[in-house]
């Protein structure tokens, strides 16, 4: 167990490391090989060509692909000093660089973004979970039925139906049209833990829907056919009500694969909680990312993707951890 | 004696007291896309306690969908329809309430399956599965039941129960495994225990470990036993009455000894003729008798058996048109051949051949 647990972890930090690697090479080699200048786009056209040269310096753009690589490694375990001379900035550990449009530091502007991000996707997370394995049980069950064939209908919806479409009708309805909620907005969960929620609430039921009808059917489908195999039969066989034997035994089994999957679904869960920031203009990672893809400002949007990185290798991490700890056969095999 | 009466299978025959467990007329169907399966039809039986029924009869033929029946197990299928009586110590269960036959499950009555690898939880410890089982019907601590439960599997054989009760079921080999089902099946102390071809996913000498087990905890515990399977030497061993079921239909029922020694139906001596010899231990599978099972859902029209029996035409076209009932006393068979001819033909063209 432990030995595997070492192997999972030295994988996550050998992925993260070619993730570095390649937004690195994407980000800073790309525009130096073709010919397109970062020190121009970090100063502004009208530059003069002395400025233009100590901006080049003091970022280090001068020197050789792998040395830049090297310091931008350096800054991001224990921070770096970005010098021209007598002229000296330091950027403090995990440094991710400086925008180049608002020339502030890109580790704090991003830092700030997070909690957003983050309230967004566990609160549509759970919201999906919960949702989508409850309407998934109860479509087995009631299979055949009308409830099931409304669910699995409501759940197709889901499925292709775009974020801006249910986004953008969630919006009319609830808020403009209706006035039930305030306009979608993040307020710290320690300062007012209500005003959290009711801003995100519209936010989150939107990102969840999509997910959780795909839940729906995964579990419908799964507990299906976990009830016609054996050990449902022995459960049964024991004189356990019919409730524990599709809460405990049934459902045990149809939520193993389902963590898997789970797993999986953050990457594309951080895809969807871009375009929720947008429709419900929340500041999140999301939102940060888009402008800065808009203003090409290259640092951070190296940032924002490193950490998504990051993100989805600790999930998926998380995720093969907890597998190997509730598939017995996984963890002894 | 009636043509319907069971009671003089392991009692006397009279208007006394009801059999431990009483099967008549029991008939199950499932309703599918492909059309009604008759999965079992007018089946009869009755088992005492301390006794062992067999029942035997090839893949297909409705032994399985019995024993679940008897114990209320296809309510749970919405495409199943079960009719006749079934009567446990005097209480009636076709007609009993979900929650009534939900309490004798596991407990007065229980149920040993054929693969015990599928047949338990991957994600629950053999020793929570047991303890499970038993706290369904025994309000004790889990510390008590687990108690309980290391005892059972000692009871069973299996070494180092302690340590194994924390081990999941992929981890122990075939034979322990069926061990540990039956030390969860027993560990009420079910009066009624149905081993549904305990021993076909087993390996020859651990098949004769596990009849040998669940030979003394019969003993042990006084139960009736079921014992299912489509291996006669299982049967000729350990069974008291004999039942061989083809079609969802019982063809033959009696006594072991009779039905051994004096088979009636061309279908049993077909199954006797696949043993080379009755006092030898054969623990083979049966070579089939010579044709294929006849379909549950188009039943052939008479008697099921005739595309299969030599013996078909001798009796004009009854065989074809008319489905023989089972008839006879405490040995009972359903054929249109008249007794003294099937003992004619049995005398001098089946026994010089077993
Ligand atoms: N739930 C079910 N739905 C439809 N058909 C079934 C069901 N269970 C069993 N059957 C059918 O009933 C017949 C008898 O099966 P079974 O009792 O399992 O045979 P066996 O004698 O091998 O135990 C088979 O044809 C099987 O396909
Ligand atoms: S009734 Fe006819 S077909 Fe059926 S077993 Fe007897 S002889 Fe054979
Ligand atoms: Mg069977």
């Amino acid at each position: 167990m432990l030995s595997y647990l070492i192997r999972r972890i030295v994988n996550a930090v050998i992925t993260l490391l070619v993730v570095t690697m390649v937004t690195f090479g994407i980000f800073f080699a790309v525009p130096t090989i073709t010919g397109s200048d970062p020190a121009l786009l970090y100063i502004g056209k009208t530059a003069d060509p002395a400025s233009l040269e100590g901006i080049r310096t003091k970022l280090g753009l001068d020197d050789p692909i792998p040395v830049q690589y090297g310091k931008f490694l350096k800054g991001l375990v224990a921070g770096r000093d970005y010098a021209n001379g007598a002229d000296v900035t330091h950027c403090d550990a995990p440094c991710l660089g400086y925008s180049f449009k608002t020339e502030q530091e890109v580790t704090p502007l991003l830092i700030s973004d997070i909690p957003v991000t983050l309230s967004l996707a566990i609160g549509a997370a759970i919201l999906w979970v919960l949702f989508g394995v409850a309407t998934g049980v109860l479509s087995a069950l009631k299979r055949g039925t009308f409830l099931d064939r409304a669910a699995m209908t409501g759940a197709l919806a889901g499925v292709s139906l775009p974020i801006y479409f249910t986004g953008q009708l969630a919006l009319l309805i609830f808020i403009h049209e209706l006035g039930w909620l305030p306009d979608a907005a993040y307020t710290p969960f320690l300062e007012d833990p209500a005003g959290w929620f009711t801003g995100l609430i519209l936010p989150w039921v939107t990102l969840a829907f999509l997910f959780a009808a795909t839940y729906a059917r995964l579990t419908r489908a799964n507990m299906l056919e976990t009830l016609g195999e054996d050990y449902i039969r022995t459960a049964r066989s024991k004189g356990l009500p019919e409730r524990t034997v599709i809460g405990k035994h049934g459902l045990r089994a149809v939520l193993t694969p389902l963590v898997t999957v789970f797993g999986l679904d953050f990457g594309t869960l951080l895809a969807g909680a871009i375009l929720t920031e947008q429709v419900f203009n929340l500041r999140g990672l999301g939102y940060q990312a888009l402008t800065a893809i808009r203003q090409n400002d290259l640092p951070v949007i190296l940032g924002v993707t490193l950490i998504a990185a990051i993100f989805i290798v600790v999930i998926n991490l998380i995720v093969d951890l907890l597998y190997s700890v509730i598939d017995p056969r996984v963890r002894l095999g | 004696m009636s043509t319907d009466s069971l009671a003089g299978l392991t009692m006397p025959a009279g208007p006394a007291k009801r059999p431990f467990l009483e099967v008549k007329d029991l008939t199950v169907r499932f309703n599918t896309d492909d059309g009604v399966v008759k999965a079992v039809s007018g089946s009869s039986f009755a088992v005492e306690r301390g006794k062992t029924l067999g029942i035997v009869g090839e893949s297909g033929s409705g032994k399985s969908v019995t024993s679940l029946a008897v114990l209320g197990l296809h309510r749970t299928r919405s495409n199943a329809t079960v009719a006749g009586e079934i009567w446990l110590d005097d209480k009636e269960l076709v007609t009993a309430s979900d929650e009534e036959v939900r309490k004798l499950r596991g407990g007065k009555m229980a149920m040993i399956f054929q693969d015990p690898l599928s047949a338990m939880h991957p994600y629950y410890t053999v020793g929570a599965q047991i303890v499970e089982a038993y706290r369904v019907h025994h309000k004790v601590s889990k510390k008590e039941a687990r108690v309980r439960a290391i005892d059972m599997l000692a009871r069973v054989g299996i070494p180092q129960p302690e340590k194994r009760f924390n081990e999941y079921g992929h981890q122990f080999s075939g034979g322990m495994r069926q061990r540990a089902m039956i030390a969860m099946a027993l560990v009420n102390d079910p009066k009624l225990l149905i081993a549904d071809e305990p021993t076909t996913a087993l390996d020859v000498t651990v098949q004769a470990q596990i009849l040998d087990l669940i030979r003394d905890l019969q003993e042990e515990f006084g139960s009736a036993v079921i014992m299912i399977t489509h291996d006669l030497g299982v049967v000729a061993e350990l069974a008291d009455d004999v039942l061989v079921m083809y079609g969802g239909k019982v063809i033959e029922r009696g006594p072991a000894a009779d039905v051994f020694h004096e088979p009636q139906h061309p279908y049993t001596w077909g199954l006797l003729g696949s043993m080379p010899r009755l006092d030898r231990e054969l623990r083979e599978r049966l070579t089939p008798v010579k044709g294929s099972p006849p379909s549950l859902i188009n039943l052939p029209s008479g008697c099921a058996f005739h595309p299969r029996c030599p013996y078909a035409g001798r009796n004009g076209d009854r065989s074809f048109t008319e489905s023989p009932e089972l008839r006879g006393g405490v040995h009972a068979v359903a054929c249109h051949l008249p007794a003294e001819d099937r003992q004619k033909i049995y005398e001098q063209e089946v026994a010089p051949n077993l």
